[in-house]
């Protein structure tokens, strides 16, 4: 049962193969054995949301996804938000207003964030704020997160 | 995590074999926001974890106005609650499987594992005791449907035999004049489990002053889900009334066997218990009467 597994997968954009162990966290993978360590592990229960990336298009808890289970399919973590012309205008928004003070749980903000705007290019505060309950940040308070992420949301607008 | 074999299952008939081929040691996974940190926390064993999520009758949501609603067990909270059909028919069911965690929790739990999880305080369950809903369980010899009501037998544990899955929850279609509603009290405003959750649904007559039938469930007041047929059996045949909600709002009450723990008291849950069951109803009775 200690047995590797072959997975392939593509993983911000690219194609990728690895070995895991069936027991293994898609998160533990990212880290650990891909070296895409932009998720974090919070509580590794799936209470946090430090961990989150967007597999085939939903937002996820890598803490409670298995590594086997992404065979043939699309991630995108943090490390896939920016582009090669320069940072997601959520990058920019969360630096912009300070959105962040430890940093630790941003990764996860973004990442989710970016899951809600590709949904609903236009939210609304209280969508802003119901959509990311399932992020902790135990410093800004969340007002400045939920600011760039309103900001963000019209920046993109402009640009379509 | 203990060391584990994974396979992604293609048929109910593929897992079924693997269940019984596999000494109790096998575990169904579906998002596994419950089952994984269980693994991770020793508080579940499991040699296999068979996905089932690729299975296209475990994942599918079908509606007919005559024979009513069918979710795959399997279909995650959000295709269920972003289900246009859904919304429409049984906008109670919604009350309910909405509240289970955040989106990214949304996006890979499952009603079936909500129950095949048997918390007591699990949301989608009291909601779904009221709309009267089958779970259908099948083994490699036989399917057989179980009433919702039945399934949880204690904390932790529900009524499938070795050998068998838990393949869909079917709900009965929506009767004339009929409405429902879910809700909990929790101490912030998401992200949390109930303190004590409460169900009604209600059937009017035509002129929608009378109840014809009523159900009333109740979720973290007592081992398993609670089903008070007292509280609906009370206000069948009865004119609705304030006096009539209150008193089966005060039965919904004294059938509830609460513990105190670090969510609450037993004496908070017990008021609780009042206060959501008369909510319930009167948010049932509104639907029934906008129905």
């Amino acid at each position: 049962m200690n047995k590797k597994v072959r997975v392939q997968a593509t993983i911000n954009g690219e194609d990728v193969e690895f070995l895991c162990e069936s027991r293994q966290s898609l998160l533990e993978v990212l880290r650990e054995t891909l070296g895409l360590t932009g998720a974090k592990e919070g509580c590794n229960n799936g209470n946090c949301g430090a961990c989150n990336v967007i597999l085939d298009g939903a937002l996820v808890n890598s803490c409670l996804v298995l590594a086997v289970e992404i065979d043939g399919r699309r991630v995108t973590t943090i490390e896939g938000i920016a582009t090669a012309q320069g940072l997601h205008p959520l990058q920019e928004k969360f630096i912009a207003h300070a959105a962040l003070q430890c940093g630790f749980c941003t990764p996860g903000f973004i990442v989710a964030s970016k899951a809600l705007l590709d949904q609903n290019p236009n939210p609304s505060e209280s969508e802003i704020r119901e959509w990311l309950a399932g992020n902790l940040c135990r410093c800004t308070g969340y007002d400045r997160i939920v600011r760039a992420v309103m900001d963000a949301s019209q920046v993109q607008e402009k640009t379509l | 995590m203990q060391a584990l074999d994974y396979i992604s299952a293609g048929s109910v008939g593929e897992v079924v074999g693997l269940l019984a081929s596999s000494n109790g040691k096998a575990r169904i996974l579906v998002g596994g926001t419950d089952l994984l940190v269980q693994l991770r926390e020793h508080r579940r064993n499991a040699d296999l974890l068979i996905d089932v999520k690729n299975i296209a009758e475990l994942t599918t949501i079908r509606y007919d106005s005559q024979v009513g609603l069918w979710i795959g067990a399997a279909t995650a909270c959000f295709e269920i609650c972003h289900n246009k059909t859904v919304s429409e028919h049984y906008p109670g069911l919604v009350d309910a499987i909405h509240l289970i965690g955040g989106v990214q929790i949304q996006y890979r739990a499952s009603v079936g594992g909500n129950l095949c999880n048997a918390s007591p305080a699990a949301d989608s369950i009291p909601a779904l005791i009221v709309h009267q809903a089958n779970c259908i369980v099948a083994s490699a010899n036989r399917t057989r449907t179980v009433p919702v009501e039945e399934f949880c037998l204690a904390p932790g544990k529900n009524a499938l035999q070795p050998g068998e899955l838990l393949v869909a929850v079917t709900v009965p279609p929506p009767r004339e004049n009929f409405g429902a509603h879910y809700l909990r009290f929790i101490p912030r405003n998401e992200m949390d489990i109930a303190v004590v959750g409460a169900g009604a649904s209600v059937i009017l007559d035509p002129a929608k002053q009378k109840i014809l039938s009523a159900r009333v469930a109740l979720g973290a007041v007592a081992a398993t889900p609670l089903f008070v047929e007292e509280a609906g059996t009370f206000l069948s045949g009865k004119e609705i009334s304030d006096e009539r909600i209150r008193e089966a709002a005060r039965i919904a009450q004294a059938a509830a066997r609460p513990i105190s723990d670090l969510r609450g008291t037993a004496e908070h849950r017990r008021r609780l218990c009042t206060v959501l069951t008369r909510r319930a109803l009167e948010k049932a009775i509104e639907r029934a009467r906008n129905s």
